[in-house]
C-alpha cells in the first residue's frame, strides 16, 4: 500500500513565470525509504511543503497515508513528521525545552516515545540544557530529527537532512535512517548528493521540476545506456580536452581521479584504439577500463 | 604552478574563549596552485579562511597573503583577493549588469573599466539576452558562474572559494571546476573548500584539518597512498573519524 501518492502535481511561482514542479507523479509504499535525487532549484522542496500541506499545488492531487493533500490537510498534519532544509526548531529553548514542546503540541509526551528517538537522543543527552541555537551542525541536525520523530510519525518527510554535511556525519545520518526504516516508519528524503541514493531503496532523479526516472538505484544503473569506461594519464586537464576533441567519444566528464567516457560507435576494441591515439599524442601513465556506472553516471546521462 | 609563494601562515591560532578555533596551523600556498582546504564541520575551515580575508584578527602567529599582511593590510587584502561563499553570492534583486556593476564598484573598477568589464563578461557567459533581467530568475548553474566571475572582476591573484559547487547539479559542478582550472592556467591561485571528495582529487595539494590542526598536507596521490586508500572519501573518513569536536 502506498503512503504517500502523488498525481501529475503542477506548482509554478511568480503568475506562472517559474514553473517549479512540472506534472509530477510518483508513490512512496508504506515502510519504504524513498529519495528525491537532484540539484538546488529541482522542485524538491517545493513538492514537500506540497506533501506537507504548507503549499497548495496549482494542479493535480496527491494524498498522505490516505488523505487529500488539500482537503485533508488537519489530519495530515497530525501524523506526519517533517524536518525543513532550514533548521526551524527554537533557538532560544534548550534541547530538552525544543523535545517537549513538539511532544506537546502534538498532544503526547518524551515518555510515551521516546523508544523511537531513544538512539539519537542519547547522543544529545549530555548537552540537554544547552539552547538549540548554541548547537554544533551535527548536534542540530539530530535534534530536529528527535523532535520530527516524537509524536511517531507514520511518515517522515527529511528534506535536504545532509546537505553541508561532512562526509563522516552524513554517513552517521544515513545509519539513523536505516534504524528507523527498520521501526516500520515510511520515510521520504531528499538530497543533493548522488553518492547517497544508492541507500534508498527506490529513487526519483529530478531536475528543473521534472522527475527524469523513478526505480531502484540497481536498475537504473542497469538502463545506462552505453559501455562506460573510467581513463586515466598523466595530464587530466589535457586528457580531458583531447577525449572531448575526439569524434569517437560521445561524452566525457571527470569523477575525480579518472575521466568517465562513452564512445560514439559501441565497436569491440575501442579502448585499444584510444590508448593508441593517446600514446601517439605523447600522453604517459595511461590506464582504462571497463565500469559500472554511478548514479551520478546516470544522472549526467539522463540530464543530456 | 611555480615555486612562488603567495599565501603563507605561521602557527596561525585563532582562540575564542578557551575554544582554539584554529590551532598553530602553519602552510604555504604557491601561485597558480588549486590548493585544497579540506576538513570536517567545525574544524576550523571558515575560521582560518576568515582570518586569511582580512576579517578575523588572529591570536597569535602570522600570516601573508599575496604579499600583504593579515593583522595590517587588510584592506590591501581585500582589494587583490576574490572570495566567493555559497551562502553569499549575488544580489537576486538586482539585475545580471547591475550585479556585475555593484561588485565591481566596490573594487574600486572605473567607471570605464567598468563598461568594458561588463561587455566582456557578459559575451563570456554568454548572457546577453539575460543582462537585463534579475538574477533570481536565471537557472541555479548561471548565477554560480555569474558569481565567481563576479569575485574575479577585479582580477586577483588569489581566489578563495568557500564550497563554490554545493548543491549544484552534476553538470554544472564539473562547468564550475572547467573554470577554476581556467583561472588557474591563468596563474591565478585557487584556495577552495567542498564536502565532494570527487573534487578534492582535482587540486595539485589538499590540507586536511581535524580539531583545529592539519592533520594531512600533500598532493592526492600521495595522500591515497599515505593512508593505503583508494579514494579521497577513505582518506577523509580516515582522518575525520578521528575527530573529538563537532561543532560547525
Amino acid at each position: 500500500m502506498a503512503d504517500v501518492v502523488l498525481n501529475n502535481i503542477v506548482k509554478t511561482y511568480n503568475k506562472g513565470e517559474v514553473k517549479a514542479v512540472n506534472d509530477v507523479s510518483f508513490t512512496v509504499n508504506k515502510g519504504e525509504l524513498f529519495g528525491l535525487i537532484g540539484a538546488d532549484g529541482a522542485g524538491k522542496t517545493s513538492i514537500f511543503r506540497i506533501l506537507t500541506t504548507l503549499l497548495l499545488p496549482d494542479d493535480g492531487t496527491a494524498s498522505v497515508n490516505g488523505f487529500d493533500v488539500v482537503k485533508d490537510y488537519k489530519a495530515i498534519r497530525k501524523n506526519v513528521g517533517y524536518m525543513p532544509g532550514k533548521f526551524s526548531l527554537y533557538q532560544d529553548l534548550s534541547v530538552e525545552e525544543n523535545l517537549n514542546f513538539f511532544a506537546t503540541v502534538f498532544n503526547t509526551t518524551v515518555a510515551e516515545n521516546y523508544d523511537l528517538v531513544k538512539d539519537i537522543y542519547v547522543q544529545l543527552e549530555p548537552f540537554k540544557d544547552r539552547r538549540a541555537g548554541k548547537l554544533s551542525g551535527g548536534m542540530k541536525q539530530k535534534l530536529a530529527l528527535c523532535c520530527a520523530l516524537i509524536h511517531r510519525p507514520t511518515v517522515l518527510f527529511l528534506d535536504e537532512p545532509t546537505t553541508g554535511v561532512d562526509v563522516v556525519s552524513r554517513k552517521e545520518f544515513w545509519e539513523m535512517l536505516k534504524g528507523l526504516k527498520q521501526q516500520g516508519i515510511t520515510i521520504l528524503v531528499s538530497t543533493p548528493y548522488m553518492d547517497e541514493a544508492s541507500i534508498c531503496e527506490r529513487i526519483a532523479l529530478i531536475q528543473n521540476g521534472s522527475i527524469m526516472t523513478i526505480d531502484t538505484p540497481d536498475n537504473i544503473i542497469k538502463q545506462f545506456p552505453d559501455k562506460l569506461f573510467a581513463v586515466k594519464a598523466d595530464n587530466m586537464s589535457k586528457l580531458q580536452n583531447t577525449l572531448r576533441n575526439n569524434s569517437q567519444i560521445k561524452s566525457c566528464f571527470s569523477f575525480g581521479d579518472f575521466h568517465h567516457i562513452t564512445f560514439q560507435n559501441d565497436v569491440e576494441h575501442q579502448q585499444n584504439e584510444l590508448v593508441k591515439i593517446l600514446q601517439e599524442a605523447n600522453f604517459q601513465d595511461i590506464e582504462i577500463k571497463h565500469i559500472t556506472p554511478s548514479i551520478e553516471d546516470c544522472f549526467i546521462n539522463l540530464m543530456n | 604552478m611555480t615555486n612562488e609563494v603567495v599565501i603563507k601562515t605561521d602557527k596561525l591560532t585563532k582562540r575564542f574563549g578557551d575554544f582554539i578555533a584554529t590551532n598553530e596551523v602553519t602552510f604555504e600556498v604557491y601561485a597558480g596552485e588549486i590548493f585544497g582546504f579540506l576538513g570536517a564541520n567545525g574544524a576550523g575551515k571558515t575560521t582560518a579562511m576568515k582570518m586569511l580575508c582580512g576579517l578575523s584578527t588572529p591570536s597569535s602567529g602570522n600570516a601573508t597573503i599575496a604579499g600583504f599582511d593579515i593583522y595590517k593590510q587588510t584592506e590591501e587584502i581585500k582589494k587583490n583577493i576574490g572570495y566567493m561563499s555559497q551562502k553569499f553570492s549575488l544580489y537576486e534583486d538586482l539585475t545580471v549588469i547591475e550585479n556585475i556593476q555593484f561588485f565591481g564598484g566596490i573594487y574600486g573598477l572605473s567607471d570605464k573599466q567598468l563598461k568594458a568589464k561588463s561587455i566582456e563578461l557578459i559575451e563570456t557567459l554568454g548572457l546577453q539576452s539575460e543582462a537585463k533581467k534579475l538574477v533570481a530568475s536565471l537557472p541555479l548553474g548561471w548565477k554560480q558562474k555569474l558569481a565567481f566571475s563576479v569575485a574575479v572582476i577585479h582580477e586577483p591573484k588569489i581566489d578563495l572559494l568557500d564550497e563554490p559547487t554545493g548543491g549544484v547539479d552534476p553538470v554544472t559542478r564539473r562547468q564550475y571546476w572547467d573554470f577554476i582550472y581556467k583561472a588557474a592556467d591563468k596563474g591565478i591561485t585557487i584556495f577552495v573548500t567542498t564536502h565532494y571528495m570527487d573534487e578534492a582529487e582535482y587540486c595539485n595539494r589538499i590540507s586536511m584539518m581535524v580539531d583545529g590542526v592539519i592533520e594531512a598536507l600533500d598532493t592526492p596521490a600521495n595522500l591515497k597512498q599515505q593512508f593505503s586508500a583508494t579514494s579521497m572519501d577513505e582518506v577523509f573518513y580516515e582522518l575525520a573519524r578521528g575527530a573529538k569536536r563537532k561543532s560547525d
